[in-house]
Formats: C-alpha cells, structure tokens, sequence
C-alpha cells in the first residue's frame, strides 16, 4: 500500500483557497514546535508572537504601517507574476521610489502644499525607472528579467548607501550616515491619534479595488491572464508579450516605488541608508499567499506584517532573534507550494501493485 | 612587474572561486533539466552551517564538509516541492533564497562578528619549486585546486561519461528519456542535491577562507552572479571557468576602492560586479540561436511520469 498523485481532470478551485489557509496553520505549527524546541513556552511565546502585537490600537497601526507596502508591492507584483514576468527587483524599485522622492523632499524649498504630492509621483517614476530598466532588456535583449531586477537591486541600495553617506548627510546629524529629518510637509499626515498611522495606509486600500478593476474587468488585464495561463493561446489571439512584459514590469515599479515613499514619508521621515526591512522580497511571498488575487493580498500581507511585528516583539518578550520572522517567511512558502500540490492532484492510496493495475487497464 | 601582478593573481583566483563550485554545481543540475533559483539561499545556508561548525570543531574541512551537507539538506526541499509535488520551480527557487536568507540569520545570530581563529591553509609547499608561478601555487588555498579538480570532473561526467549522457537527456527530453526506462525523477533529484551540495561548498568558502566571519546575507548576490554565469557559459563548464575568474576580477575591484575610504569610489566600485552581470547577460543573451542551442530544452518544465 502507498500513497500516489492522481491528476485531476481540472484544478480544484477550492483547493486554492484552502491550500494557504493549511500553509499559514501549518507554519504556526512549526512555529510552536520551533519555540518549544529552544526551550520557550510554546504557548507564551506563541502569545507574545501573534497576539500581544496587536492587542492595542497601537498595535493595530503598527500593522497597518508594515502591511501598507506588503500588500501595495505584492499588487504590483502580482500583476506581472499572472503573465509569468517575474519581477522580483522590489526592493530594488522601492529603494530608488524613495530617493527620488526624498531627493524632492530634501532639495525642494516651496510652499508644502504640492510636496507630497510631488513625492508621490517622484517615487511611482523612481519605481518604474527602475523597473523599465529590466523591461527594457527583456524586451529587447531577452535578458533574464529575474537576474536584471535582482542585480539592480543591489545597484539601488548602493546609490542610497553613497547619498546617505556623502551629498545628502544630516550636517547636523552628528556624521550618522541619514539625511535630515524632513519637513512635516513631506509627511502623510496621521490618521489616527496616538498611533504611527498615516495617510499612506490608504493608497494600499485604494491599490486592491484598482487591481481588482485592472485584473477582472479590464481587456488588458484579461490579456495578462491569458499570456501567463496560456501562452499558445495568448500568441494566437495575438496577445502582445511585450506589452504584457512593460506593463508587469511597470505595475510593479509604481507599486515598489509608492511604498518607497511610504516609509520615507511615514514611519521613517527620514533617508537612512535601509529603507525597507526586505519588503520587497516578503511582497513576492504575499503575492503567491495571496493566490495573485487582490483580496487574497490583502488578507496575506496583513498575516506577514504580523510576521514581522511578531518578530520584533518575541525578540524582546522571549529573546529570540527577530531573524525568526524571515525563517518563517520562508517556512510558509515552501508549505504553500506544498499544498498546492492538491489544487492539481489528489492523494490516492494505491493498494496493489501500480504495474499490475496498469496492466489489467490495458 | 611581478610582484604587483602576484598579489592580484592570488585575489582574483580566489575571488573566482566560490562562484566556480556554485556555478559549476547549478550547471549539473540545469542540464538535468531543473532550474533552481535558489542558490543565493543554499550558499548561505552553507556558509552559516560551515562556521558554526568550523568554530566549535577548528577544522576547517569539517566547516567545509558540514558546509556541503547542509546545502544539499536544503536543496533536498526543493527538490521535494518542485519533483514530487511538482511545484513550480520558479516560485520554489525563490522560496528558497528567502527561506536561506532568513534561516542563515537565525541560526547564525550568536556568531554575528566572531572571527574565526586562523586556519592551516596546508597548500602543498613542495609546489613553490615551480619556475615562475610557484610562488602564486603555493598562496592558494587548496579549495581552489579542489575546484579546477570540480572542473575536470564536471566536465568529464557531463561530456564522457554515460551517466553523464543519461542525466543531459534527462535535461533535453525526459519524455524520450523515461521512455527507454531511465529514472528521470530520480536523476532529476541527484543532479538538484549535487547542485545544492556545490552551493553549500561555496557558501563554506566565504565564510571560512575568503573573510573568516560570519555576516548576514553575505553572500551578496553572488549566488545570483552564480546563475548569470550559468548563461554567460551557455552551459559549458569551460566557459564557467572563464567567467569566474573575469567576475572575480570584476570583485576585487571593491578592495582597492575600500582602500581609498567611504565615498563615491567605494559604492561605485561596489556596483561593478552587478552592473557587469547585467551588462554579460545582455550581450549573451540577445544571441537567440546560442541560447536556443545550448539551453537543455527542457530546463525550468516540470515532468511527471504519470502524464
């Protein structure tokens, strides 16, 4: 007797919905077995890890604050990765959306009513510079666009690393390697009193209705949809794959590229020589949780911001590495791609021999 | 003239070679057909596991060793998700470079910038009677001579060995090849742990020989640089050695800028080995006839038996 896949006939549309739901429990699971294992309460530090972050309404802005441009990139993305162009130079594209935006806010010296504004939009063009760029030499040279979007993600980080360190340094910020704070007109004002909650926790919420417009009821859309499930079929109904190629690239540099200006012009408010705690790359993993679908990412980037909120806070309540919420990100992954294995097979127990079944079949 | 041309020899040999036993190692593993993306993620779990050990043990070749089992017990996962449960290979490559970036973090926290007691290197000293280069011979480290042993072996498997024939129709045709009754899944599965293993090598001789320290993510994308030159060869193990070598000139590029202190030099130099990976897999890349002949054809596509 053994276990074996069997193909089914069509994937299991509730196969999909289901299989994060099992991802997330299972890495829960791990979670605790992980604690235990290292000697922690396992129910103690599962409280400190998931619970105690958002028992208050500060907890609950902080979450908002960490999920704001998970779930703004991992849109973005998503609508590439649904053509098969694989973007995954976030991080790079949200880097260089919040230099040109600071650049803005540092150099700009008018009235504050047009500075964020024009932040913004430096930072959606930062975003999409930087991601044309791979756009660019797919399009045109056939080049990898994962290793182009990837290598230039290092290339962005370094040009922030030089600005912060040499032109755009705080003369009075004491040789720290950050730009000056910016003025208060460069920052999205607070929503919610006491709490870090901003403004641009709106620009997400207003991302997933235009995505969901974009993905389910726009003609171009439709032709994403196709050229990413099939390709012939695409080819045939003569589907540009150049186009869908700029516009994944580009969606998920505008994305990348508002996040960026989100943590400059909310939490932060400030250039400091990292800008993102690797949202970029979480973004990719709320993407496919999220099943590529706008309110999939919605509901996943709020579970990896609680990853991350966890993280920091069991390092202070159990003294675990915040690291921790990195090897959990990764962790949930690999179980989602595991358990999709369902949507397109189902487990069979096999009791005789396959080869004799095959051969009475025949 | 000699003498300033040794040093940067030494550096540049050195540089080269971890990207010789990453790239060497995913180039097996792309000609059976599979495309693991994850190599960034294995090499640092490798260098992590390899500290670890070579700082409780002091010996280098257990680092090394533990280095080499710890990337093909990851490499074990991904070829689990994409061989068995036929997950697509591109999001569990990724999964695993997130996943090594994260666990590496982890479970390397405590020897964040311990530095390693200075190892034996043992380079045979009887090779500095060699005329002329003796002198480079015997400053290598014997992880290089091991991966110029990596090349002549790779070489031969893949090009004069049958199991070598056997695991590159695994890569071209996996259909034909499980027709006339090869175990595709399971040559599918060695070449991915073979790849992972060779990662776990490399990651091993950044944190042991190259700077003996353990530092989050670093690696710094030459796992990545690793895959680029899996293109640039157009998946020859000659040309790997090449573009090893040329991208570890292109690395030691930052030294000479660290020396001169922070300021524009060092980040610009610093941007060089990335920019030069963009700038080759253009030039290799716009050439659609090379890549069409020597890209296993079937690399990157999933294979099920049953189907």
């Amino acid at each position: 007797m053994r276990l074996t896949l069997e193909p089914r006939l069509a994937p299991s549309a509730r196969m999909r919905w289901l299989s994060p739901l099992v991802a997330a429990a299972l890495t829960i699971v791990t979670g605790v077995i992980l604690f235990s294992a290292l000697g922690k309460n396992p129910l103690l530090a599962f409280h400190s890890f998931f619970v105690a972050p958002i028992n208050s309404l500060n907890g609950l802005g902080e979450l908002a604050i960490k999920a704001s441009p998970l779930v703004l990139i991992a849109l973005g993305l998503a609508v590439g990765f649904r053509a098969n162009v694989w973007n995954i130079g976030a991080e790079g594209q949200l880097t260089m959306g919040a230099i040109v935006a600071g650049g803005i806010a540092i150099h700009y010296d008018g009235s504050g009513a047009l500075l964020l504004p024009a932040m913004i939009l430096a930072g959606a063009l930062g975003g999409m510079a930087w991601a044309a760029i791979p756009a660019v030499l797919r399009t045109r040279f056939n080049a990898n666009e994962i290793l182009v979007s990837l290598m230039l993600t290092y290339v962005a980080q370094l040009v922030l690393s030089y600005l912060v360190h040499d032109p755009w340094r705080d003369p009075q910020g004491f040789n720290f390697p950050q730009s000056p704070l910016f003025p208060d007109t460069a920052l999205y004002p607070i929503l919610l009193e006491g709490t870090r909650l901003n403004a641009g926790a709106l620009i997400p919420l207003l991302a997933v209705a235009a995505a969901w417009v974009f993905m389910r009821k726009s003609f171009l859309g439709y032709e994403m949809r196709v050229a990413g499930e099939a390709e012939e079929a695409a080819r045939y109904a003569g589907f540009s794959a150049t186009r869908a190629i700029w516009v994944g690239m580009l969606a998920g540099g505008a994305a990348a590229g508002l996040a960026g200006v989100g943590e400059i012009a909310g939490p932060l408010g400030q250039l400091l020589p990292t800008v993102s705690p690797g949202y970029g790359f979480a973004a990719i993993i709320v993407a496919f949780v999220g099943r590529l679908h706008p309110i999939g990412i919605l509901c996943a980037g709020l579970l990896l911001a609680l990853l991350y909120l966890g993280g920091d806070a069991a390092q202070i309540a159990i003294n675990l590495p915040a690291a921790v919420s990195g090897l959990f990100q990764g962790v949930l992954l690999f179980y989602l791609l595991g358990a999709d294995v369902l949507v397109n097979y189902r487990v069979r127990v096999v009791r005789e021999d396959p080869h004799q079944r095959r051969a009475a079949a025949a | 003239m000699i003498d300033s041309i040794v040093p940067i020899l030494i550096v540049t040999l050195g540089a080269g070679t971890p990207l010789i036993f990453a790239a060497l190692g995913e180039l097996v593993t792309e000609k059976s057909g599979v495309l693991n993306l994850g190599v960034e993620g294995m090499m640092l779990v490798g260098a992590v596991v390899a500290f670890i050990t070579a700082s409780n043990t002091g010996s280098l070749w257990l680092g090394v060793g533990a280095g080499l089992a710890a990337g093909t017990a990851i490499a074990l996962i991904f070829a689990v998700l994409t061989l068995t449960l036929q997950a697509n290979q591109v999001a569990a490559g990724l999964a695993l470079a997130i996943f090594g970036a994260g666990f590496s973090a982890f479970v390397g926290k405590g020897y964040l910038g311990m530095a390693l007691q200075s190892m034996p290197r043992g380079a045979p000293s009887l090779l500095s009677g060699v005329p002329l280069i003796g002198p480079i011979l015997t400053e290598l480290h014997p992880l290089v001579y091991l991966s110029w042993l990596l090349f002549a072996a790779v070489s031969w498997f893949l090009y004069k060995s049958r199991s070598g024939l056997v695991l590159r129709a695994a890569g071209e045709s996996p259909t034909a090849a499980h027709s006339i009754g090869y175990p595709v899944i399971r040559i599918r599965y060695l070449a991915t742990l073979f790849g992972g293993a060779m990662a776990g090598v490399a990651g091993a001789y950044l944190s042991l020989v190259n700077a003996p320290l353990w530092m989050e993510g670093m690696t710094a994308g030459r796992g990545w640089i690793a895959l680029a030159l899996v293109v640039f060869a157009s998946w020859r193990p000659a040309r790997v050695m090449l573009g090893a070598y040329l991208f570890g000139g292109v690395t030691i590029t930052q030294f000479f800028a660290q020396g001169s202190g922070i300021g524009f030099a060092s980040q610009a130099m610093s941007t060089l080995p990335y920019l030069a990976t963009i700038v080759v897999l253009v030039l290799i890349s716009r050439n659609l006839t090379l890549i069409r002949l020597n890209a296993p054809v079937s690399l990157g596509k999933p294979f099920h038996p049953d189907r």
